[in-house]
């Protein structure tokens, strides 16, 4: 039974993720459209006979419809294998680190206690970047067995950027493991339903505020967008480490990203802004607001509020890195690198030192 | 078959070369950038050595928008040359228009009536605010900055729509003829002008606000391109280019014509002749462009907007119908073209990109002996083999972006 | 300094004897005609006397005249950053082996004019350190802006190069 529940989850998170993914590219579209004073995709509607538009329908069914019917063309002098096996290497464990989300707290069905979250890992934390890090062999596979240099210069770009930005994004979530005291996510959500002064929840964003930031600047570097595009952008590079892709291959490729935009979110969410707790809503009592008696609420609303709001955080930051890739022009390779490097870096490992410290002075004072 | 054969002996090459240098680390790398990749607009190509991303040395290969526009010159009539010249810099069409107009009436040696050269005047300056729009537009675009170069081809946008209004056509404009202009401006020409305005004005406010401060902008921007005074001088480098150096050279002040005398406006020069000073000149000089254009809305005389006179202008369409004279005249114009007095002339104004030149040859028949047109980004594009060296990749796509290459005008 | 063409013609023949140069009109410029072997000299006297002070390369350019004259006309245009003046240098060379010498270590706009030049009127630079076509292409038969080429002459079609056996440029 376990194992089916277990499978059930897994099924439903990645269909939410890949249905999620899809949608993101609309909303980017739709967005960018907003910002630009444009109008962005307006051709689609079924059969003509909706009243509305659904430019959305045209991302979720016809781009994919359209990218798998293409002409899978691969160079000559390529290295076949090597070609198909990028873009699953890439798309993977993008899909495969909601695997640890919490999207929820345990509700109890029937006398069984179902824990949201698809797999309970003690080391949620560390299989999370530990999968986040394979992304980058998918992207150096794919421009090595590209044979162009083109591609073979977007993946050297993105794997150095990768390596220097997952040493930024893992330091500072070493300061929110010592600040947690976990590594298991759930346990990490459920410490942020306490209130800080009696006022404010207590998300990891108001204990470590330079960690939240160091970690989505790397996240969205990372997700490899706008300011951080150097592995793909386009009017250097052609299309990076995916210039000789098409159809199939290349919407894995982007289905990876928007998969990866999605995660960076999560996993934000989940570190920073209180995963699935909802502010003043407990589990157990229900709605209380400071300073009032608790007002008891149906389990099941409960349950679907923390979902939702879940759900609500993670497209706020899908939709600030949209957002961002918008408003701003994208860096230079050494720029990249030195901000990593000589700024993030030492900046992360500060954080790290100082909570480290004050964790211990707290611990000692007791 | 051959094709095979070449790739394998290139194949072998490659690994004979890689198996005999010592250090792996310092092979240099050559790379094909162009015709068709995104930043090269399937005009140019970039032969680049490289060292990792370092550029150690490029080779820029023109001419593949070449339509030979000096030859196609030669056969037809003067009048005939004026739809060739809008295809020179497509951006700003109405100034190679009007350059060339204004070339072959000087050799002619006739007068434009007031509000023909203030129209000009006006409609250069509503063209060179569109061009510097899609420079600046597609600059910030090269950089990432996407919504910059749509907020810009918005406003463009409204410029193209009065340009459509007044000529009839988007870019073909054909607007200019020896003597003056095809005909009078529609009546909502003012207001539509002023909308366009209205909103560039906003679209730079918001542009400047986006990049002006914005550290990854001009991180990306200072000090990048660097060209000295002497260079540019040198490599005859003209317009924002070398204004950008801080040389503050304009042919509209230096040697004003039309009704450029008339008009109050500065020249914005840079400091130090990098990148961030050319996009800072353009930007500020369609502030100047804007100015012009209200002083000339505001001083446009009434009157007509060709001259009369028989020898080089087409009658008017009622002389063309009602009178053989008129017919004959029409008639001799059309099929002869007109005779421009035997002589040669240099001739240039300040087109967007920088000195237009046109250097006319006539030996008196209806035909031009020669047409030869000085294009500003031809030196540009020349110059930019010394502009990349010692820079990145990316630095290459944004310099080829301030140096505004425009295929028509560079390959002719 | 106002430049009109007589008085420049005057300085040119006083700073370099050998150029012959002569004063012609065109209207709005200073224009002078001299010898072709004096190009070089004479640009490099405009560009660095103090008063002319020619410093801004404008074109390089050519017309052909072999049918009347037997003669191909290369014009130099320069400007002055002194009082914004322009100045035509002017001078012939035989249609039927044009040659001068470069001026691109004068002026490195130079030498993209001058490749302009040999490719669509087939004068040769010498000294010029690229003297290749540059609008045309390599395989192109001819130079399209002589009047004896024909004006719908149609051009053989060239075989498709591989970029990697044999680049071009070719390597020097």
């Amino acid at each position: 039974m376990e194992w089916l529940i277990g499978g059930i989850e897994s099924l439903g998170v990645i269909l939410v993720v890949l249905t999620l993914s899809a949608l993101l590219l609309w909303v980017e579209r739709k967005g960018s459209a907003l910002v630009q004073n444009r109008v962005g995709a307006n051709r689609a509607s079924v059969l003509g006979i909706m009243p509305f538009n659904l430019g959305f329908m045209n991302t979720l069914m016809a781009d994919p419809l359209k990218l798998f019917t293409k002409e899978d063309f691969v160079p000559a002098n390529a290295d076949r294998l090597g070609h198909a096996l990028a873009p699953c290497i890439a798309l993977f464990p993008a899909i495969v680190t909601f695997a640890a989300m919490p999207f929820g707290d345990s509700v109890s069905v029937a006398g069984r206690v179902i824990n949201l979250q698809a797999v309970n890992l003690d080391v949620g934390l560390l299989y999370i970047s530990a999968l986040a890090s394979m992304g980058v062999y998918g992207i150096v596979l794919a421009g090595w067995a590209s044979n162009n240099r083109w591609a073979l210069l977007g993946s050297i770009r993105g794997s150095a950027q990768m390596i220097s930005y997952e040493l930024a994004m893992g330091i500072s979530l070493v300061s929110m493991i010592l600040l947690y005291g976990t590594l298991d996510m759930q346990e990490m959500v459920r410490s942020q339903g306490k209130l800080l002064f009696g006022v404010l929840p207590a998300w990891g964003v108001f204990y470590q505020p330079v960690a939240f930031l160091i970690l989505l600047t790397a996240g969205i570097a990372e997700t490899k967008r706008v300011p951080f595009d150097l592995p793909e952008c386009e009017s250097e590079l052609i299309a990076g480490y995916y210039t000789e892709y098409s159809g199939g291959k290349q919407a894995c490729f982007m289905l990876s990203d928007f998969a990866e935009i999605v995660m960076v979110s999560g996993l934000v969410t989940t570190l920073f802004f209180g995963g699935w707790q909802v502010p003043y809503l407990d589990s157990n009592a229900g709605l209380s607001l400071p300073g009032m008696t608790p007002v008891a609420l149906p389990g099941a609303l409960i349950t679907a509020l923390q979902v939702g709001s879940f759900g609500v955080k993670v497209l706020f930051f899908c939709c600030l890195q949209i957002l961002v890739r918008w408003t701003l022009p994208r860096f230079r390779y050494d720029q990249l690198m030195n901000l990593g490097w000589k700024k993030m870096m030492p900046i992360a490992l500060l954080n790290m030192v100082a909570t480290a410290l004050v964790i211990l002075l707290v611990e000692q004072g007791r | 078959m051959s094709d095979d054969k070449a790739r394998e002996s290139a194949g072998a090459q490659f690994r004979k070369a890689e198996a005999t240098a010592a250090d792996p680390l310092s092979e240099i790398m050559e790379l094909q950038m162009g015709p068709s990749h995104p930043a090269c607009h399937g005009t140019i190509k970039f032969h680049l050595r490289l060292d990792g991303e370092n550029i150690i040395a490029c080779e820029t290969e023109v001419g593949y928008l070449h339509r030979g526009f000096e030859k196609m010159c030669e056969q037809g009539t003067w009048n005939q040359a004026i739809p060739y010249t809008d295809r020179l810099n497509y951006a700003s069409p109405l100034i190679n228009n009007f350059i060339f107009c204004e070339a072959v009436e000087r050799l002619c040696g006739i007068e434009v009536p007031e509000r023909a050269s203030y129209m000009r005047v006006l409609l250069s300056e509503c063209a060179r605010i569109s061009d510097h729009l899609t420079c600046l537009g597609m600059g910030a675009t090269e950089l990432g900055a996407f919504t910059v170069g749509f907020y810009m081809n918005e406003a463009r946008e409204l410029l193209y729509n009065m340009s459509a209004r007044v000529t009839g056509a988007r870019v073909t404009v054909s607007y200019g003829r020896v003597g003056g202009l095809a005909r009078d401006v529609p009546d909502d020409f003012a207001d539509m002008i002023r909308a366009a305005i209205k909103r560039t004005n906003e679209v730079l406010r918001d542009s400047e606000k986006l990049l002006e401060r914005n550290r990854i902008f001009t991180d990306r921007m200072v000090g990048i391109g660097l060209m000295s005074q002497e260079q540019a001088l040198s490599f005859g480098l003209t317009g924002p280019l070398l204004r950008a150096t801080g040389i503050a050279y304009d042919v509209r002040k230096a040697a004003p014509y039309m009704v450029y005398d008339r008009m109050d406006f500065e020249v914005p020069v840079g400091t130090k002749g990098d990148n961030f000073d050319r996009f800072a000149v353009r930007f500020e000089e369609i502030k100047q462009s804007i100015r012009i254009v209200e002083q000339c809305l505001a001083q446009m005389p009434g009157g007509p907007v060709i001259a009369d006179n028989a020898a080089y202008v087409l009658p008017p369409k009622k002389d063309v119908y009602g009178s053989i004279e008129g017919l004959m005249n029409h008639f001799k114009i059309i099929v002869e073209g007109i005779r421009v007095p035997a002589g040669e002339i240099y001739f240039s104004g300040e087109a967007a990109n920088g000195e237009l030149g046109f250097y006319l040859v006539s030996d008196g028949s209806g035909r031009p002996y020669r047409v030869r047109v000085r294009p500003p980004c031809f030196y540009g594009m020349s110059a930019l083999e010394t502009m990349v060296k010692g820079y990145m990749i990316p630095d290459l796509a944004a310099i080829f972006g301030m140096v505004n290459m425009i295929g028509g005008e560079c390959d002719r | 300094m106002a430049i009109n063409s007589a008085d420049l013609a005057a300085r040119v023949a006083a700073a370099v004897p050998s150029s012959g140069a002569e004063c012609f009109v065109t209207p709005g410029d200073g224009a002078i005609e001299i010898a072709a072997a004096a190009v070089v000299d004479v640009v490099r006297f405009l560009r660095d006397d103090p008063d002319l002070a020619l410093r801004l390369f404008l074109d390089v350019t050519a017309v052909d005249y072999q049918d009347s004259r037997g003669q191909i006309e290369l014009i130099y245009v320069l400007r002055s950053m002194v009082s914004g003046e322009r100045v035509l240098v002017k001078t012939r060379v035989d249609a039927a082996a044009p040659r001068v010498a470069t001026i691109s270590h004068l002026f490195a706009g130079a030498n993209w004019a001058e490749r302009e030049v040999y490719d669509m009127f087939g004068v040769h630079f010498e000294g010029h350190p690229n003297m290749r076509r540059i609008l045309l292409y390599e395989e192109f038969q001819g130079h399209p802006l002589r009047k004896s080429y024909p004006y719908q002459k149609r051009q053989p079609l060239t075989p498709e190069r591989d970029p990697i056996a044999d680049p071009w440029p070719k390597k020097r």
